[in-house]
Formats: C-alpha cells, sequence, structure tokens
C-alpha cells in the first residue's frame, strides 16, 4: 500500500481534495476486524479533513481510538501484523481521526482542500527500474546483470550513511557509463544520507552517484519509475529525482520517532 | 494455546492498556447469532490489560496465531486415552464467535480432540460425550456501564473441555461424575491449581422444561446444589405457566404499547425516577395481564420472578433495574401513586405492572426486554444461558448461542494425529490416583489417608518437588501442610492462590535449614499470599520467626525461670510442664521445642533456688 500511496503521490498533482487509501491488519471476517474502523477513518478524513494530499489511513496503534493519515510519499509498512504497521517516516501524519468523538486534528502544514484548484494527472510509470540491497557478499554483478537487463534507472540502498565497498566501484561506474543513473538511499530507514562523511562516500559521488536525501527506498523506487514515464535524458532523470514533489524530501529532518 | 506465553496469572499491575470494539461477523451462512448481536448491543468499549511477562502479539490479537501447541495436544490425547474415546484424525481448529471481549479476537478457538469415551461412576457407565481444547479468556478485571476490562495473562491458556453425555440422571450424581473426572485430570498433573482452573458448566432440563445451561460452577460442592435449585426454578416456572393458563392468558394479551407516566409520580421521593426525569429521561410502564402475584413467586432463594424480569430489562435495556406491582408500594413509590398507575394503565383485578425509568432508547428496550419475557414465561421455561452466584443459585447471563457462532479458523492449518503419537501417548499414560497414593505410602512413609488426600490435591507434583529436593523436613508434615493446612487457609479466605510452588519450596527449605521452626510455616504462607512478589525468607524478618540462637535462646529461659523463681523451687524437675509451656509462648516458631525441653532440663537441675 505504501508503493501505492507513493504512485499516487505522484500522479495526482493539484489535488483538491484528500485521496484516502485503506485497508485492515485484521481481516473482516472476525470480530475484531481493524477494518471497519479504519473505513470510517478514512472516510471521514476524504470528505472533511482540511487537507488536499494522498494519505494511509490506518490505526494510530494497538487501540480501536485514533486514525491516522500517513502522507503517502512518507509512510511505510513497518510491521508484518500489528494494526499500527504504518508509520510515517521521518515526518508527522497529515491529520488524525478520533473514532470516539468524530474530531478531525490536522498534524502538518499539508495543502488545504482548495476546490477551485484544478487536478493534473500524470499518470506514466516506467518499470525499468530497480532497487538494490547493498549486504555483505553483495555481488556487484547484480548491477552489472541488471543493466543489461534493461534497467534505465538504479536505487542503491546503501548501509549507514550511504555506503557500498569499494569492489562495487566498477559496476556503479559502468552503468553511468551507459547513461544509467545510479541513486543512493539508505537501508536504515530512519535518516538521511550523507556522502560527504566517510571517504567510500565521497568516492561514490566523485564516481556520479546521486545521493537522495531522506527519500524513504521504496518512494524513491516509485518515484524513478514516474520520473522515467516522463523523461529518458540522465540528466533531466536526476533533476527530476531531486526535485520534491509531494513531499518526499524534506529539508528539515524532525526530532521525532515514527508515529 | 497458540503462542507459547507462561500459563501463569501475573500478580503486577499493568503495563499497557489498550482498548477496543468489537463488531458481529456474519456466520458462512450468512446469520448473526442472536447471542454475539446481544452483546453488540450493549454498545461496551473493552479496555485490556496487559504485561509483557504473560501477553504476546498473538494474545493481543496483533499476530496470527501459531500452530496449535504441541503440549497442549499431547495432554488432550492423555486426557483422551484416560476416557478411552477415539481420538480424531485430523484436529481442526474452529471459531466461535464471542464479542463481549473476553477474547481479544473476538472468538474462542476450540477444536474436537476426540469423541465417545467413558466413565465408570460407583459401576454405573457414564458416557464421556466430546473432549476438546479451547482457549481460556481474559480475566474480567472490571466492568462499568459503557466499558468493560479484562486482563490478558490467562487469554490463551489451554483449557480441556470434557462433556459428558445426557446420562445423569440426579444432582448428587453430578456431583460424583464431575468428582471422578477431577481426580482423572489431577493424574495428568498438568492441571493448574486454584479455583478456577477446573470449571464446570451444567446442562440441566426436566421434564416439560427447557435445556438450560449454567456456566461459572467454580465449586465442585456446588454442582449438586445448582442442579437442584435449576430444577426447583423450573418447576416454579411450570406451575405458573400452569396458573397463567387457568386464568386464560393468551399471546395476544400482551401489549407493546407502553404508556408515559410521568404524571402520575411526578411528586415522587423515588430517587431513580427523580433522576431519570431530571437527566431528561422517561417514566414508561406496561400492563402485564394475569399476572398479579405471580412476579413476586419465589423462583430460588432471593430469586422471583420479578428478578428475572428485571435481569432482561438490565442486559437488553441498559438500565439499573425495574419496578413491579408485587413489590409496591416500596422503593419511594407510595400507595396513592401506585394506584393512580393501576388506573392510568386500566388494570384489571388480576393484572400486574411493571415501569422503568431512564433515558428513552434504554427505557424502551428495556420494557420490550420485559414483555418478552413475560410472553415466554406463558410457554413455561425459556432456554438461556444462566451464570451461577456463590450461593448456588443462578442469573439470566445471554441467550442459548445458536450454530451460526461456529466457522472455521482459517490461520491455523489442520494438524493429524498419527498412530505413532497416540501410541506414545499410550504408552506413557500416567498412574491412577489409588496406585500413586499407595506408593506415596510406601516411598515416603505417609499415611493411607493422607496419601488419599494429596493425590486428590492439586499439590501431588508440588509435595514430590518438596520431599525430593528438601532435607529435614519430614514428608508427613509437608504432605499435611499442603493438604489439611492450605485448604484451611483457603477457607479463611487467605489468598493462597498467590503462594506458587516455588515460594513453597522455599519455605520448606527454611525449615530444612533451621532457618525457622515448624510452627512458622503457615504465618510464613499467609505472609506470602499478601505480598507474593517478595522471596518467602523475608516474612522470618517481617514477623520476627527467625530462629533464635542458642545463646538467646538460654537467655529466655533464665529470665522465665529467674520470674518463677518459687514455683520452680517448690516443684523442681516438676516444674518442666509449666515451665516449658511459659518458654513456649514467647518462642514458638523461633526454636525447635526439642531443644527448648533439653535445654530446661538442664537449667532445671541447675536452679538453685
Amino acid at each position: 500500500m505504501h508503493y501505492t500511496s507513493a504512485a499516487l503521490s505522484f500522479a495526482l498533482q493539484d489535488l483538491s481534495v484528500p485521496v484516502m487509501l485503506v485497508g485492515a491488519q485484521r481481516s473482516s471476517d472476525r470480530p475484531s476486524s481493524d477494518a471497519a474502523s479504519n473505513l470510517t477513518g478514512a472516510v471521514a478524513l476524504a470528505a472533511r479533513a482540511d487537507l488536499a494530499a494522498v494519505g494511509v489511513a490506518m490505526h494510530q496503534d494497538m487501540s480501536d481510538r485514533y486514525i491516522i493519515a500517513h502522507k503517502g510519499t512518507r509512510v511505510r509498512k513497518c510491521h508484518t501484523s500489528r494494526r499500527d504497521a504504518f508509520k510515517s517516516i521521518g515526518s508527522s501524519p497529515l491529520a488524525r481521526y478520533d473514532l470516539q468523538t468524530g474530531q478531525i486534528e490536522r498534524l502538518d502544514e499539508a495543502p488545504r482542500r482548495e476546490m477551485s484548484r484544478n487536478l493534473t494527472v500524470k499518470p506514466h510509470f516506467d518499470q525499468h527500474a530497480y532497487l538494490l540491497k547493498f549486504h555483505p557478499g553483495f555481488n556487484p554483478e547484480m548491477i552489472t546483470l541488471a543493466v543489461s537487463t534493461g534497467a534505465r534507472g538504479l536505487i542503491l540502498e546503501g548501509t549507514g550513511l550511504g555506503h557500498v565497498s569499494k569492489y562495487c566501484y566498477d559496476a556503479v561506474k559502468k552503468a553511468l557509463k551507459e547513461d544509467v543513473p545510479v541513486f543512493m538511499t539508505s537501508q536504515t530507514i530512519w535518516g538521511r544520507v550523507d556522502m560527504n562523511v566517510y571517504v567510500t562516500g565521497r568516492d561514490l559521488l566523485n564516481i556520479g552517484v546521486t545521493p537522495l536525501e531522506d527519500m524513504i527506498s521504496e518512494t524513491a523506487l516509485v518515484k524513478l519509475m514516474w520520473v522515467l514515464g516522463q523523461t529518458r535524458s540522465p540528466e533531466k532523470i536526476r533533476e527530476l529525482m531531486l526535485q520534491t514533489v509531494a513531499g518526499e524530501i524534506t529539508e528539515r529532518t524532525p526530532i521525532m520517532e515514527a508515529a | 494455546m497458540f503462542c507459547y506465553c507462561p500459563t501463569i496469572l501475573s500478580t503486577k499491575p499493568p503495563t499497557l492498556t489498550i482498548e477496543r470494539r468489537l463488531r458481529p461477523t456474519q456466520s458462512e451462512l450468512g446469520q448473526i447469532d442472536p447471542a454475539v448481536l446481544f452483546e453488540f448491543h450493549k454498545g461496551r468499549t473493552i479496555r485490556y490489560e496487559a504485561d509483557p511477562e504473560t501477553t504476546d502479539l498473538v494474545e493481543l490479537d496483533e499476530e496470527p496465531p501459531h500452530r496449535l501447541n504441541e503440549e497442549a495436544i499431547d495432554i488432550a490425547l492423555t486426557i483422551t486415552a484416560l476416557f478411552n474415546a477415539r481420538p480424531m484424525d485430523e484436529i481442526h481448529v474452529m471459531r466461535k464467535v464471542v464479542i463481549d471481549g473476553s477474547n481479544t479476537t473476538g472468538f474462542q478457538r476450540t477444536a474436537i480432540i476426540s469423541l465417545n469415551g467413558k466413565l465408570d461412576v460407583d459401576g454405573k457407565e457414564i458416557p464421556i460425550q466430546q473432549i476438546t481444547l479451547e482457549e481460556d479468556s481474559g480475566r474480567k478485571t472490571g466492568e462499568s456501564k459503557n466499558s468493560v476490562t479484562f486482563r490478558l495473562d490467562r487469554l490463551g491458556v489451554p483449557l480441556v473441555e470434557i462433556s459428558t453425555g445426557a446420562d445423569i440422571n440426579n444432582p448428587e450424581e453430578a456431583g460424583k461424575v464431575a468428582f471422578e473426572i477431577g481426580k482423572m485430570l489431577r493424574a495428568t498433573r498438568s492441571v493448574k491449581r486454584g479455583l478456577g482452573s477446573i470449571r464446570q458448566d451444567l446442562n440441566v432440563s426436566i421434564k416439560n422444561g427447557a435445556l438450560i445451561e449454567i456456566k461459572g460452577v467454580q465449586e465442585l460442592e456446588l454442582v449438586a446444589k445448582v442442579i437442584e435449585l435449576e430444577v426447583q426454578r423450573q418447576t416454579i416456572l411450570l406451575q405458573i405457566r400452569g396458573e397463567l393458563r387457568t386464568r386464560s392468558l393468551k399471546l395476544t394479551d400482551f401489549t407493546d404499547s407502553f404508556v408515559d407516566l410521568k404524571e402520575q409520580l411526578s411528586s415522587s421521593q423515588s430517587k431513580i425516577i427523580q433522576s431519570a426525569v431530571k437527566n431528561g429521561g422517561v417514566v414508561l410502564g406496561t400492563r402485564l395481564a394475569g399476572f398479579k402475584g405471580l412476579l413476586k413467586r419465589e423462583l430460588m432463594p432471593g430469586i422471583r420472578l420479578g428478578t428475572e424480569l428485571a435481569k432482561r430489562a438490565v442486559f437488553w435495556g441498559r438500565v439499573g433495574g425495574i419496578f413491579h406491582s408485587d413489590e409496591l408500594p416500596g422503593y419511594g413509590i407510595i400507595e396513592s401513586e401506585v394506584e393512580a398507575i393501576y388506573r392510568r394503565l386500566e388494570c384489571g383485578p388480576s393484572d400486574a405492572f411493571v415501569l422503568v425509568a431512564d433515558s428513552k432508547e434504554n427505557v424502551l428496550d428495556g420494557l420490550r426486554a420485559v414483555v418478552e419475557r413475560a410472553k415466554e414465561a406463558l410457554a413455561g421455561v425459556p432456554e438461556e444461558t444462566r451464570t451461577a452466584n456463590p450461593d448456588g443459585t443462578t442469573q439470566y447471563m445471554r441467550p442459548r448461542p445458536g450454530p451460526a457462532r461456529m466457522y472455521p479458523e482459517t490461520d491455523v492449518p489442520p494438524e493429524q494425529i498419527s498412530p505413532e503419537r497416540i501410541k506414545r501417548v499410550a504408552d506413557n499414560l500416567p498412574r491412577m490416583p489409588e496406585e500413586v497414593a499407595k506408593e506415596l505410602g510406601s516411598k515416603y512413609d505417609v499415611g493411607p489417608k493422607l496419601a488419599g488426600e494429596l493425590v486428590n490435591s492439586d499439590y501431588l507434583a508440588t509435595f514430590e518437588h518438596i520431599v525430593t529436593s528438601t532435607k529435614g523436613v519430614s514428608p508427613s508434615f509437608v504432605a499435611t501442610v499442603l493438604t489439611g493446612s492450605l485448604r484451611n487457609l483457603e477457607r479463611e479466605k487467605i489468598p493462597i492462590e498467590n503462594v506458587t510452588d516455588s515460594h513453597l519450596r522455599e519455605i520448606f527449605n527454611l525449615v530444612g535449614e533451621e532457618k525457622t521452626a515448624k510452627e512458622s510455616v503457615i504465618d510464613i504462607i499467609k505472609w506470602v499470599s499478601s505480598n507474593p512478589n517478595a522471596p518467602a525468607r523475608d516474612a522470618l524478618g517481617k514477623l520476627n520467626l527467625e530462629m533464635l540462637t542458642q545463646e538467646k535462646l538460654s537467655e529466655i529461659i533464665s529470665k522465665i525461670l529467674e520470674s518463677n523463681r518459687s514455683f520452680v523451687n517448690e516443684n523442681r524437675a516438676k516444674a518442666l510442664g509449666k515451665m516449658m509451656n511459659l518458654v513456649m509462648a514467647e518462642v514458638r516458631g523461633r526454636a525447635n521445642p526439642k531443644l527448648v525441653t533439653e535445654l530446661l532440663r538442664i537449667r532445671l537441675e541447675q536452679f538453685k533456688g
């Protein structure tokens, strides 16, 4: 659902009203299902919240009390089964609905509802994008293989501040040489990549890898597909990837943990 | 049953509280069970209290169930073998919808393990229809009109449900069967101890009566009494039916139109009516044609037909209760007001009335439930699920659930029971109580009566553990404490369920190591029962039960002899008995009586007046 919410966030621009995605972590064939309360919250948020953004409406915590609307590009499923599996990463959620009182509370400076706005739809995605997770024993041939199977852009999910080991440099260079842009996010989930701190980071920058700030890896992949749907030019791809479209990159990293 | 949480109850405050709502779900055939709908109509918020020690995500309904617990299956198969029942080839887990909040999922998982067993009770063969594994529910720790609170430590503990056939013919026999089943279960040594670890549900029906399911009979001694009272209740309900028929009452005599009685009670002193009116509520009443005098008819001690009507109003209408004409004037309603109501409701000489004061919605629901129950009196005994009170009487709990509340648990795959598994269980069956008692006698020199009591108590495994691991305490003493003494403490309402096996081991160790005397054991147990999170040795300091050193003991003896100088001088060695009493009164629990006697004897000999 967070891949879908990211895709919709990029595809639906200049929204006049909120768009809510909703689901359930417990199936609706059991009395304890969160389906009904999530749906109630999603409908209330879509109908009444002073918002104009794509959101994911799910439980705030393990109680049937608050339904949170997470920002479409900043949400990630962080648990396999809990009702509050979806978390806002490095950003506050959009709004919160109180199941008991029916009240809605705005939690973020997201765009407000504005009926005079005209929706722009940019629905083209190109799936020749890959998200590669670097890990001990990672074979750099995976990068080469991705390129040879038609990749038009790559996201490397590096360690820590955004690193892959030296033995990957050649494969990265080869990809760039074939006009396949390479981007860096981090597998730590929380935080921002910074490739100026350590040697490998600086090396990768010099080679031509583009760091994606605090963009969530999954969002970065979806955005890359969306950008590829609009252009094939490596320069243009790089430019668009770093241009904030739907809150996917933030300037300030908030102090908060996941909400 | 579907996770690996320990099967213990927590004595500590919860660390996590969450809030939930449950809603009815449809069965596979699209039906909604009446009992389930009934709970939903209460509209209550459910609060769960949990702690990480006894509860995990499965029990919080935040993670799918794991596979059925293997040990639970083995124990159920052992019980299956003990009752000669036929095990299923495959265990299929089902969901039984229960939305009173006692299960976080909104259903109780249950699985049939075996069918068609039997049990011999005094030479009569009692059929054991079915043996099932079920998960226990949460413990209710609080309740109000709008919410109910459950502690989740007990949730998910595997239960074995053993259902007998409808072949028990009288209350005493039911008691005996329950006792025999309990004995067999204890033989597995897998039964938790304490009130509620063995619970009896009773199904009672008499000729022309109805099947009544009574839940929550926790004490064996109550079984016969509950049945007797239920038979009495059904008999009287049938008499009432007869009387209603002689009064030629028909279903069409009942009315669903309720009359506003605010005017008749405008200056009433009844607090309930005053507060209902003040809070914007209503006072509505209805005539019950032909019921005069019947509402006060006692069905069981303290429970009248009027009580049955009231319980329905309380449950369906969320009201505090009802007023009925058989108990009026009273409760702040005076004679002239009663007369005015009779007139307003156009009651004839054999008619009764019921009135309810609360919010309009609650009053309407409540009165409808009252009329419904009154109609059922015309048919005799309504089918119900009732709950047992501690005095053996019962009260309305909810309608009898239908088949619509069962459907398959799709998250747990069926489990095959292999012939090898059945053989392994059969090869490792526990020994029967009589056999074990005999062995206790020869192995530990415990008398036959005491051994018998021990085998039928919840403490057999504890006993064996203590006597094999503790030196310096006699097995008979341990057995006496674990049976008689603990039972006495339980009767005194001492919360001995808080005393764990490790507490008991520690206490007997303290005696064995001569850190305290045998006489202190009961006091230490009492102290531990109210301080369950502290080690037993802390009791010694708190209660002043630490063993006296020989020096200190000699000092006390000297002091006592000194203050009884003339008596000792007169009686010399013969003073021993009296002096012994005086000394023991001061040092009981802190000195070995043998040592006291010995020291006293020497000192008396040396004593120089």
